[in-house]
């Protein structure tokens, strides 16, 4: 994209934050964002990102996006893992290995279950609510 | 696909130890027996913090938040909840209590935290700028560059009453007002990224986590004070944000947010990454500055500050990176709504990196005013492995510790400093009683002795005359007026070296002599260290009652310092011993004791 101005910086913004609302993006309703600042990475972030996509593949799943994001602070269960996955609540997983990124997909993804004992919470409140999560 | 409700029990060691298992039961049986079994998945979690509310239920979607629930009230909370709808008042988590020092309609939610800098971490693609855009990213810039007067910007800061999150806590509109007044034909912004304090990460996780927030920023200060030249000073050591911060800054060109005509509004600002090679005292803002003129990094003398005299001769603002973040946010939300987050003496959020003996170690952001109680019991969840809390050091190398009778002060800028510690960068290091309160200032002190850069006397020769005092106690061959000294010395230093830190190396000793004078006297009068910690004071013996003759301590000793027959009792050879501690924790019996 080229250089913008304000009045395509603001109509970008409002494209963007509908399709964050929506939580459809580019034909995908579930998301799975995963925490890769230094802690998570250091914590094994990279082989759960590679279980995901090897898991999505396997089950020939195409509505689901995989995305990265920082640490979001819950460094004592890193490597951590946000779902968002539509008529569920949004979920935190902890603690998330190879063998949990796989029932992530098959419970929580496929059959709307969610996956028992590495469920956490987000640490406050979003002060952006617009955000839309 | 998906079931009506789920209903979420904690299942952290600490709930888990006040029933969560039985409650678990309970609502599992209760959902069968009131046919909602398939409408609803009971899920264990993790911990949830809170703990001493425990055990924890919540339910969602309502997100309903239901503390000390009994396995008992299962019944109530599915026939209410789940089949009738409505939430069980009285197991709600009461929303007032302790949130007197927060009162912003903002905080109706049940968390202690309340996340202003670390907003966008881990919410958002930190490598992708349209979601930091979505989520009203670059809106305060639009308003610094087209609505408001510079003038307008340093008086939102001052009523937001935005302190230096670094550590001095130097009021941040006070450090712009003086560049902007400051008649130069070039002036520059600084962020200072050099993150040293053993145990502090929150400036990596803003970076790697929300670049664009403190790219954003340095070009409201530019825009402020007349500064085209922004320069984030940043350690080596951090790649993945410098990686982050590089892909930000291209992505801004890209759309025209940092370069030459900004939003076609004829504000010119771009940005610079200089790294940093890891020296501690290069976090002190004089020699930072020194280091990106490609000298070495020692401090200067002040006045002059950056602020008039900084970088290359010009004006300069330099900010932490905490600070940086907070910035955007205050110009969208106004200073007034920064200003009633906190105390009176210090607005605004803190971000803490909690480690040590804590269950729940990481990122926390509370409003200032916060108890350290609520931060280690409710957030951290207390102590790990239920062992005592013994102190908590705040403030790194330059701070002290905090003893179990202050945990439910207030923690802000002033009353850090009055308990004899201080704000510092934000680690928060837990101890319990196994850590030795003369091995820990030990760390410290050895740590400042490291890193003291050597330009002048006090810190240099008075740092390595403290530490080799603190090597006496713990070798057990000190005096009592040995501590006499350590005051001495660290008094001297404080007053007579060059910058901070020098003027703040003695801390962890004179904090420590202070709250903990009898560990220290174990040591020094006793020989005796009470946490078992310091080898040369401690010694293991075999207790002949209990020793079985089982021959397994001997086994694992790696020097063969135990001799005895199978079936007989063992002994320790003191001459051989190493104190590994190998034969303590192989011994099932109890038989071997630390003296």
């Amino acid at each position: 994209m080229a250089k913008m101005t304000l009045e395509e910086l603001r109509k970008l913004r409002d494209s963007k934050k509908s399709e964050i609302q929506k939580r459809d993006i580019a034909g995908k309703d579930t998301q799975i964002i995963i925490g890769m600042g230094t802690c998570g990475i250091a914590a094994g972030a990279k082989v759960v990102l590679d279980a995901f996509l090897q898991e999505l593949d396997a089950h020939e799943l195409e509505h689901v996006s995989v995305t990265q994001t920082g640490c979001m602070g819950l460094c004592y269960v890193e490597p951590t893992v946000e779902v968002l996955s539509p008529g569920m609540p949004p979920v935190i997983y902890g603690k998330v290995d190879a063998a949990v990124a796989k029932a992530i997909i098959e419970d929580h993804v496929m059959r709307g279950k969610m996956v028992s004992d590495h469920v956490f919470d987000r640490p406050s409140a979003d002060i952006i609510k617009d955000g839309g999560k | 696909m998906a079931f009506r409700n789920y209903i979420l029990v904690c299942g952290g060691t600490a709930c888990e130890s006040s029933k969560a298992n039985a409650i678990y039961e309970a609502l599992v049986s209760e959902c069968k027996a009131q046919g909602v079994a398939d409408e609803v998945q009971i899920v264990k979690t993790g911990c949830f913090g809170f703990c001493e509310q425990g055990p924890i239920v919540k339910i969602l979607p309502e997100d309903s938040f239901y503390v000390q629930v009994k396995p008992e009230d299962a019944k109530e909370l599915v026939a209410e909840h789940i089949v009738k709808g409505r939430e069980v008042k009285r197991l709600l988590y009461a929303k007032e209590g302790s949130r007197k020092h927060a009162k912003v309609e903002d905080i109706e939610f049940y968390q202690k935290q309340f996340r202003i800098v670390l907003r966008n971490c881990g919410f958002i693609d930190p490598e992708n700028i349209n979601e930091y855009i979505a989520r009203e990213g670059y809106v305060a810039l639009e308003k610094v560059l087209f609505e408001m007067t510079a003038d307008d910007v340093i008086s939102e800061l001052r009523t937001a009453g935005l302190r230096g999150r670094g550590g001095a806590g130097f009021p941040t509109w006070m450090k712009w007002n003086f560049t902007k007044q400051a008649e130069s034909d070039q002036k520059y912004i600084v962020v200072n990224a050099d993150e040293g304090d053993p145990g502090a990460y929150m400036d990596r996780s803003t970076l790697e986590g929300d670049p664009h927030s403190v790219l954003e920023a340095m070009a409201i200060a530019g825009k402020t004070v007349g500064a085209n030249q922004g320069y984030i000073y940043i350690r080596a050591e951090y790649p993945l944000a410098i990686k982050r911060l590089e892909i930000a800054m291209a992505q801004a060109r890209e759309y025209g947010l940092l370069g030459k005509d900004i939003l076609g509004s004829g504000f010119d600002f771009d940005i610079e990454i200089r790294l940093g090679a890891g020296a501690f005292v290069c976090g002190e803002e004089t020699a930072l500055l020194a280091s990106i003129e490609g000298k070495r990094g020692m401090p200067v003398p002040r006045p002059p500050f950056p602020a008039v005299k900084g970088l290359w001769g010009k004006p300069t603002v330099i900010n932490n990176v905490e600070t940086w973040a907070n910035i955007p946010m205050i110009i969208i939300k106004g200073g007034d709504w920064f200003s009633r987050i906190g105390t009176p003496d210090s607005h605004g959020t803190k971000v803490f990196a909690l480690t040590g003996k804590i269950r729940n170690s990481g990122l926390v952001e509370v409003p200032m005013g916060t108890t350290l109680r609520e931060i280690i019991y409710d957030i951290g969840g207390g102590i790990a492995n239920d062992r005592e809390f013994k102190a908590v050091q705040t403030g790194g190398p330059s701070g002290g510790v905090i003893t179990k009778e202050f945990l439910d002060t207030p923690i802000d800028f002033g009353s850090l400093t009055k308990l004899g510690s201080m704000m510092g960068s934000g680690g928060m290091i837990v101890m319990d009683e196994d850590d030795c309160i003369v091995d820990v200032t030990k760390f410290y002190l050895n740590f400042t002795v490291d890193e003291s850069c050597g330009k002048c006397s006090p810190c240099r020769i008075g740092g390595r005359s403290l530490a080799n005092l603190l090597d006496k106690i713990t070798k057990g061959k000190a005096e009592l007026a040995d501590l006499d000294q350590m005051v001495e010395i660290g008094e001297a230093m404080k007053k007579a070296s060059l910058c901070a830190l020098g003027q703040t190396a003695p801390n962890p000793i004179l904090s420590t002599l202070h709250h903990f004078r009898d560990e220290y006297l174990a040591h020094v009068v006793d020989k005796r260290c009470p946490a078992g910690k310091c080898k040369s004071l401690i010694s293991y013996h075999i207790l002949p009652d209990k020793c079985i003759g089982c021959t397994a301590c001997a086994r694992k000793c790696p020097v063969a310092a135990i001799s005895g027959e199978r079936r007989e009792v063992h002994v320790i050879d003191q001459a051989a011993c190493i104190k590994c501690g190998v034969c303590y924790e192989t011994c099932k019996f109890g038989a071997i004791e630390v003296r």
